[in-house]
């Protein structure tokens, strides 16, 4: 072999780019992050599985509804009524964006433009305790 | 073997039944599934349509805009200093811009002096045949059945079609990112828009699906803008047309708008 030298050298370097991944993460098993659902509330819009699987979806269709077909309101399968809505319903419960709807698309990597436009909920952090030092003033 | 034939026969047809029987016991069983429907109080209309009654504008001379104030404020519609970005979905125009080819050269002896240099509230005209439904090429606005035309913000791209399209000018695009230039208070309740996409006046119908009449209509307290039902005999603004004689914008060119003018 020509270049033996070489050649070993650059297969152990390729051969250690391209493992540095799998070696680095070797063992450690991914951990999903811990969300702040932000409400008391027991029930979703529809059963947890099938919000945590599908609530892209329900969006979706959600949005059809409402844009398209001029439809607000939605019956869900546990026959409770909800405005069709993520800026007027979703946020009402899910008032932390940061810790709830970012901490998971951050998790898996994906990058929904919802909040290009729709308002995301206030943080609220900080806002109340302002309101109530100015009542304690007055 | 004619046997085995025979047998083998019926339990393929008795497996084909069972398989078959799955399908409809879940459309059965599932009887309670999730549905949609309008709101308990929205506004239902056949043709949404709404009259202008210039006579009673007449603040405008004193450079009333309530109802475009209303507007957007109630859409957070972004106000730019370059005219150039300007985002409006109601504004305020002359005669000779609202209606171009009626003016003529002794219409200031016939014009009542009350009406003289006033200016002219405009928007979306929700056409009968809207030619920006037409060019769009992503069916990001279109036509319901009542008659508004509607933008799915969702889907615009940004190309520009519907503007070219439009004869009244009632599109407009948004060159920059419209948050930073919202300079009302924000409605929390109704989203922005971002940069990139095409906006208009879309006939308030999300005021209509809470049994709420447009945000302009609400704003006016001279009762110049009347809203409802044209294919409705009996509606405020059928009883309109019917006392007055009325004047569109461009009906010429064949949209069929549907925001009536009374001189």
């Amino acid at each position: 072999m020509y270049n033996a030298g070489k050649i070993i050298i650059g297969i152990i370097i390729f051969l250690a780019l391209i493992l540095f991944p799998v070696l680095y993460n070797a063992g450690k098993t991914a951990t999903p992050p811990k969300l702040e659902v932000g409400t008391q509330e027991k029930q979703c819009v529809e059963p947890i599985a099938y919000m945590k699987s599908s609530h892209m979806q329900l969006l979706d269709t959600w949005r059809d509804e409402v844009v398209r077909n001029g439809k607000r309101e939605y019956i869900s399968s546990t026959g409770k009524k909800f405005d069709m809505s993520l800026q007027n319903t979703c946020t009402k419960c899910h008032v932390k964006k940061d810790q709830f709807c970012d901490r998971c698309h951050n998790y898996v990597d994906a990058s929904p433009k919802c909040w290009d436009c729709h308002i995301a909920p206030p943080e609220k952090q900080a806002a109340p305790q302002e309101k109530q030092a100015r009542r304690s003033n007055d | 073997m004619e046997n085995t034939r025979r047998r083998f026969l019926q339990i393929a047809g008795l497996s084909v039944l069972g398989f078959g029987a799955r399908p409809v016991l879940d459309a059965v069983a599932q009887s309670n599934q999730a549905q949609y429907m309008p709101g308990p109080n929205a506004l239902v209309g056949k043709r949404w349509a709404m009259v202008v009654d210039q006579k009673k504008c007449l603040k405008a001379k004193d450079h009333c805009k309530d109802c475009v104030d209303a507007c957007h404020r109630v859409h957070n519609v972004p106000t730019f200093d370059n005219p150039k970005d300007e985002v409006k979905w109601i504004w305020l125009t002359a005669y000779d811009h609202a209606f171009p080819g009626e003016e003529n050269k002794y219409a200031e002896d016939y014009i009542k002096d009350s009406l003289k240099g006033l200016p002219f509230p405009v928007l979306c005209n929700h056409c009968d045949n809207p030619p920006c439904v037409r060019v769009c090429p992503v069916k990001a606005t279109f036509r319901r059945e009542d008659g508004i035309v509607m933008m799915d913000y969702h889907r615009c791209i940004g190309c520009r079609f519907c503007m070219a399209a439009c004869p009244y000018g009632a599109r407009s695009l948004n060159w920059r990112d419209p948050r930073p230039f919202i300079k009302t208070e924000l409605n929390r309740e109704f989203p922005t828009r971002c940069r990139g996409v095409v906006e208009k006046c879309n006939f308030c119908f999300e005021r209509l699906s809470k049994g709420l009449k447009p945000a302009c209509v609400e704003a006016c307290k001279d009762k110049g803008l009347v809203f409802g039902d044209m294919e409705d005999p009996n509606s405020e603004v059928r009883e309109l047309l019917r006392k007055n004689p009325t004047i569109r914008r461009k009906p010429q060119l064949g949209t069929n708008p549907q925001v009536y003018y009374i001189l």
